[in-house]
């Protein structure tokens, strides 16, 4: 696998997805496509040459020149709040990649998949929920995601689509705060539902976990505890709590 | 040239002459791994060596407290652009576990409890450059960040630093570890910016 050099990408849209997060579209000539779950490295220069670069999973997946980003602010961020809230369609960044060759699931690829998301872990998810709806594998894929509040998921509306009909698992946990009337606990993710909303250790899933390293580090620990072998689990850790 | 971004830098953080091209400094400590993270006791815990011609040695935990050990003052630096200076450890260096073999090899392959590999040339390990580190600024090094014990190989980027290490296999030929099969460098200099293929 070879990543090639810095490529100039344009920022073709920016969409608001929640309170704190966007999502970008990034027009990338020469884009060799990428798998669902890679991530790029963006790179970011002022005009006195100052350079930042941070990886962003890509929400996208296949062959396509136009890549799909979503980006979760962090109030003190040096990154984030720059795609979030400046970044405009036009303006040009760098991107490079497609990066990762482990936290990627490919179609016809390993099933039962269980995917886990807090957060803007989402976004590498996405691209796998995309990539096994469009190659009618959705069945043997669920997911749950965790959110502080329904209002802070990112891809609600493609999610529940997805869902829908014999589609793709769906599970929601919210930490801080539900819809009126939800029936489910408000709070972490905890064995309970880790019991109840994937695919038990018997049926040997494969395990995405994705999302603030806390989150991760809790998550994968229970998994382990609840009888998941370590090996079909993989992690992905975004930084920060 | 680089593409310019409109309106970028607004929020820059300071730059360090201790930093390599393309890191930040963070003050905590970022955890990355592939997978859920081993808890090894130390009465379990073993390191090895297996040289090329196939002769091992390995320390239990007791054996290996009772080696030289080295308190190491060093910065380090993550491939995903994060460093952090002036970091504190304990360990036993590379120096005094290999001297105990006879070998020829230029390479080594560092095996982690939980399957984690990661290639790294001899001659980086060698001189000073590197320890098997098992305490992190005074206190027992957490699970999380690969206790009981981890490679410490400050000056190339830490996937090489590998955690729950458990031995080294001391091979003629280089081969690609577990990140390098997956796209990133074999050696991994950070000041050079050797991060993927
Ligand atoms: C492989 C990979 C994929 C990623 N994909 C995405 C993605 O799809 N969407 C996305 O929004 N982010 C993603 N991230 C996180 C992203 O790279 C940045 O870390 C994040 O945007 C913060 O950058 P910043 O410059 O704004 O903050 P910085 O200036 O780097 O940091 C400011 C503070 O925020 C903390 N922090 C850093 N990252 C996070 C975080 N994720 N959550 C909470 N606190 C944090 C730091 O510890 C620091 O204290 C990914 C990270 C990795 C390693």
């Amino acid at each position: 696998m070879t990543v090639g050099g810095w490529r100039p990408g344009r920022v073709v849209e920016a969409i608001s997805a929640t309170r704190s997060a966007r999502i970008l579209r990034l027009e990338v000539p020469g884009w060799p496509g990428n798998d669902a779950g890679q991530h790029v490295d963006i790179r970011l220069t002022a005009e006195d040459g100052y350079q930042a670069v941070r990886s962003y999973s890509l929400g996208s997946y296949g062959a396509s020149e136009t890549v799909e980003l979503a980006v979760d602010e962090i109030p003190d961020g040096e990154v984030s709040p720059y795609l979030v809230e400046d970044v405009l369609p036009g303006d040009e960044l760098e991107v490079k990649g497609p990066l990762g060759g482990y936290f990627v699931w490919r179609p016809g690829g390993e099933a039962p998949v269980q995917l886990i998301a807090g957060g803007s872990g989402i976004v590498p998810m996405m691209a796998m929920v995309r990539a096994a709806t469009d190659a009618g594998a959705a069945a043997a894929v669920r997911l749950l995601y965790s959110v502080r509040t329904p209002e802070d998921a990112i891809y609600r509306d493609e999610l529940e689509l997805r869902a829908g009909d014999g589609g793709v698992g769906l599970t929601w946990r919210y930490t801080r705060a539900a819809p009126d009337g939800w029936p489910d606990v408000v709070g972490r993710v905890d064995d309970e539902l880790l019991r109840t909303a994937v695919w038990a250790p018997d049926r040997q899933p494969i395990v995405y976990v994705c999302g603030p390293t806390g989150f991760v580090e809790h998550v994968a620990d229970a998994l382990v505890g609840l009888g998941h072998a370590s090996a079909r689990i993989r992690t992905e850790r975004f930084g920060g709590a | 040239m680089a593409v310019v971004s409109r309106g970028f830098g607004a929020r820059r953080r300071e730059s360090d002459p201790r930093l390599p091209p393309g890191q930040y400094l963070t003050e905590d400590f970022p955890v990355l791994s592939a997978g859920p993270t081993p808890r090894i006791e130390q009465d379990e815990w073993r390191f090895g060596i297996r040289t090329e011609g196939g002769d091992a040695v390995s320390w239990t935990w007791d054996e290996f407290m009772a080696l030289p050990i080295e308190d190491v003052h060093t910065d380090i630096h993550c491939v995903t652009r994060w460093s952090k200076l002036g970091t504190s450890w304990r360990g036993v260096s590379l120096d005094t576990l290999l001297d105990t073999v006879d070998t020829d090899a230029e390479y080594a392959m560092a095996h982690s409890y939980g399957g984690y590999t990661t290639n790294v040339p001899l001659e980086d390990l060698l001189g000073g450059k590197a320890w098997v580190a098992f305490e992190f600024e005074g206190e027992p090094l957490d699970p999380e960040h690969g206790g009981p014990a981890r490679l410490l190989v400050p000056h190339l980027y830490f996937w090489k630093s590998a955690k729950w290490v458990r031995g080294l296999t001391l091979m003629a030929d280089d081969e690609p570890g577990f990140w390098e099969q997956n796209g990133y460098n074999m050696h991994g200099d950070p000041w050079t910016e050797e991060r993927y293929w």
